[in-house]
């Protein structure tokens, strides 16, 4: 009995061994090039990096860094907030329209292959420097409709649309916010293309027989909507909400990393860049904890 | 609906007047919303397809057409001239061997890489195991930009332990090498590696603990199961992971820009199309300066090297669309 007890213990081990052996890559990969790296930011992020032939020094200011770059420098704060809130309602707008696409695109029609594969287009399209060029492009084609609707003196039905809902005085703010999404709506398609999937993915594994079993109940398609199907994929807008904000940190049109880019490689100042960064990362993460801590505590758990 | 057997009212209006209106109401419910919801996809098809078909007849125009407000989408005066020149500025054939060569070897590394760790999450069990696998999820949310200018450095003065100073007298400059990258993708720190452990971990989890332990029961060893038994069950989500591996890799400009500079790959000539084309243009004319290029040409321009960017990829998808949406569908994606 004993015997078998060490042997079993032994198999473990061997086990553990090898589990160990297989996220090896992992382990060193993760210590070398990101933990590592992370600290010396963080590090530098605190201290004048003096770049010289075979060596660089590192000299250590104090907040220095952060001084400049909240106080000195004219446009860090201001892209600062301007992400931030773009990323905030852009991120908002994405879960919704890939939560009603995923929706749509669930029930069975003619052709629903092939619309499927133009909603998932834009994450192979529209990666990486695509995305960064296209949004120039974006505004080159916004200037030439300024130009040609004073040409004409006319304005779009859309046009027409805000003007009406602001002369209503009520809530003119969030109409402004509104506008700024429908107006973008391009931008939220072609960013909500893996979102779509891991919905349907979701919305995949409901049994029909809820549905039947509400509908037999008297429940309208709306009601089960929110009783069955909100509840159902709950978890998933966690998944999605973070993959959403993470994404769009990574994003080639991102302007703090732009700026930040541009004081590393042109200005070579690699200690007001960490600190740059560090900021941003930080907001960031913060941001993250508190929606999914909030996020978190409204998701079902069905199993 | 209409399959079920009804008996002898066979006719529409009579079982209509049987089911007191019901059947009608219900019948025009289901045109009705099957019109919206075709109405509503195709806007959303054509706002996504539309900048694409926007650049492919841009790209046939020539300068000219461009200036022409009767010109909105098809070219007057036909041209390829567009696609030459682009060629020509963006080195086209080397930049897309190298591109090629690149994305193929860099995501052959990663997806294996990943592969090998996700099957390690998934199916042993050894101590600190749940704090390896939060800093999976830590390598997710920690975006490349935070580390970028450590990394610089780091490779900028290269050394493992200080073995390299000793042995040469100083570090070595990774700069512009294409080597650091490899060496990032080999310890699985690549391009959102992060989400490719995290799929395939969660793709090695569903499949039942029984194969692997027969296989165990007649003797195979860890590795051999792995490779015989767990490998060819994971064909879909590995052809899926490898799919966008290299389509992120093809299109990325970061760390194309950070560690493969000096590399002609298309992602980075792209970037540098305007500039190149400005620089061309102030040649051919003879000005000084490149501010006098005209806007639209310079967007023509980089409509038709986009194109020419994508094309390699719209094919990839058309062939491999299935591996790109309905694995990843598959693989249930939870929490």
């Amino acid at each position: 009995m004993k015997k078998q007890k060490t042997k079993l213990a032994g198999l473990q081990k061997r086990k553990a061994i090898s589990g160990y052996l297989f996220i090896s890559p992992f382990i060193i990969g993760f210590l070398a090039f990101m933990i590592s790296p992370l600290f010396q930011s963080l590090y530098m992020s605190f201290s004048d990096v003096q770049l010289g032939a075979g060596e660089f020094k590192t000299v250590w200011k104090g907040l220095a860094n952060y001084n400049y770059a909240f106080q000195v420098d004219a446009n860090f704060v201001r892209l600062l907030t301007e992400e931030l809130s773009r990323m905030a309602t852009n991120s908002l707008a994405i879960m919704v329209f890939s939560f009603f696409v995923a929706l749509v695109l669930n029930q069975k029609f003619k052709g629903r292959a092939l619309v499927r594969s133009v909603f998932f287009l834009p994450v192979i399209l529209a990666s990486g420097v695509m995305l960064k060029l296209d949004s120039d492009n974006a505004l080159m084609a916004a200037v030439a409709q300024t130009v040609e609707m004073n040409a004409q003196g006319t304005t779009g039905i859309s046009d027409a649309l805000q003007e009406i809902l602001r002369t209503t005085g009520v809530g003119v703010r969030a109409f402004e916010k509104l506008f700024e999404i429908i107006d973008n709506i391009y931008d939220v398609a072609i960013s909500s293309g893996i979102q779509i999937i891991i919905f349907l993915s979701g919305l995949q594994t409901i049994s029909t027989s809820m549905y039947e079993a509400a509908d037999i109940e008297g429940c309208t398609k709306w009601e089960s909507l929110w009783k069955i199907t909100f509840p159902m994929v709950s978890s998933l807008f966690l998944v999605n909400w973070i993959y959403t904000v993470v994404d769009f940190c990574m994003r080639s049109d991102n302007e703090v990393i732009e700026k930040i880019t541009t004081y590393m490689n042109v200005n070579l100042n690699y200690g007001l860049a960490s600190a740059m960064s560090w900021t941003y990362f930080v907001l960031v993460m913060a941001i993250i904890g508190v929606s999914s801590f909030i996020i978190s505590k409204g998701v079902y758990y069905y199993e | 609906m209409s399959k079920v057997k009804t008996g002898k009212y066979t006719n529409f209006w009579e079982r209509n007047r049987k089911s007191g209106g019901y059947l009608l109401r219900r019948t025009v419910m289901g045109y009705g919303v099957s019109i919206c919801r075709a109405i509503l996809l195709f806007g959303l098809c054509f706002l996504i397809l539309q900048p694409l078909l926007n650049k492919i007849s841009v790209s046939f125009m020539t300068e000219g057409d461009l200036y022409d407000p009767i010109v909105i989408s098809i070219p007057l005066h036909f041209t390829t001239e567009n696609y030459r020149l682009a060629a020509g500025l963006m080195e086209y054939g080397k930049s897309l061997f190298n591109s090629l060569v690149i994305a193929l070897t860099i995501s052959i590394v990663q997806v294996s890489m990943c592969t090998l760790v996700g099957y390690g999450f998934a199916r042993f069990k050894f101590p600190l195991k749940r704090f390896w696998f939060a800093c999976v999820m830590v390598m997710i949310l920690i975006p490349p930009q935070v580390i970028s200018t450590s990394l610089h450095l780091h490779f900028r003065y290269f050394d493992v332990l200080g073995i390299i100073e000793m042995v040469t007298g100083a570090p070595i400059n990774l700069r512009g090498s294409v080597l650091p990258y490899y060496m990032m993708s080999f310890g699985c720190m690549g391009l959102k590696n992060g989400l490719y452990i995290y799929m395939i971990r969660q793709f090695f989890r569903n499949i039942p603990k029984e194969m692997e332990e027969a296989a165990y029961v007649d003797g195979c060893g860890t590795l051999k199961t792995f490779v015989s038994i767990m490998l060819p069950d994971a064909k879909p989500i590995l052809t899926s992971c490898f799919l966008f591996s290299f389509v992120w890799q093809w299109t990325d400009g970061f760390y194309s820009s950070m560690f493969l500079g000096q590399v002609s790959l298309l992602s980075i000539k792209l970037k540098q199309l305007p500039d190149t084309f400005g620089g061309y243009m102030a040649r051919i004319t003879g000005s000084a300066s490149s501010a006098g290029v005209s806007v639209p040409y310079t967007n023509c321009m980089l409509a038709t090297g986009t194109l020419m960017v994508i094309v390699p990829l719209i094919v990839l998808y058309l062939y491999a669309q299935k591996g790109f949406v309905e694995s990843l569908s598959s693989t249930g994606i939870k929490m």
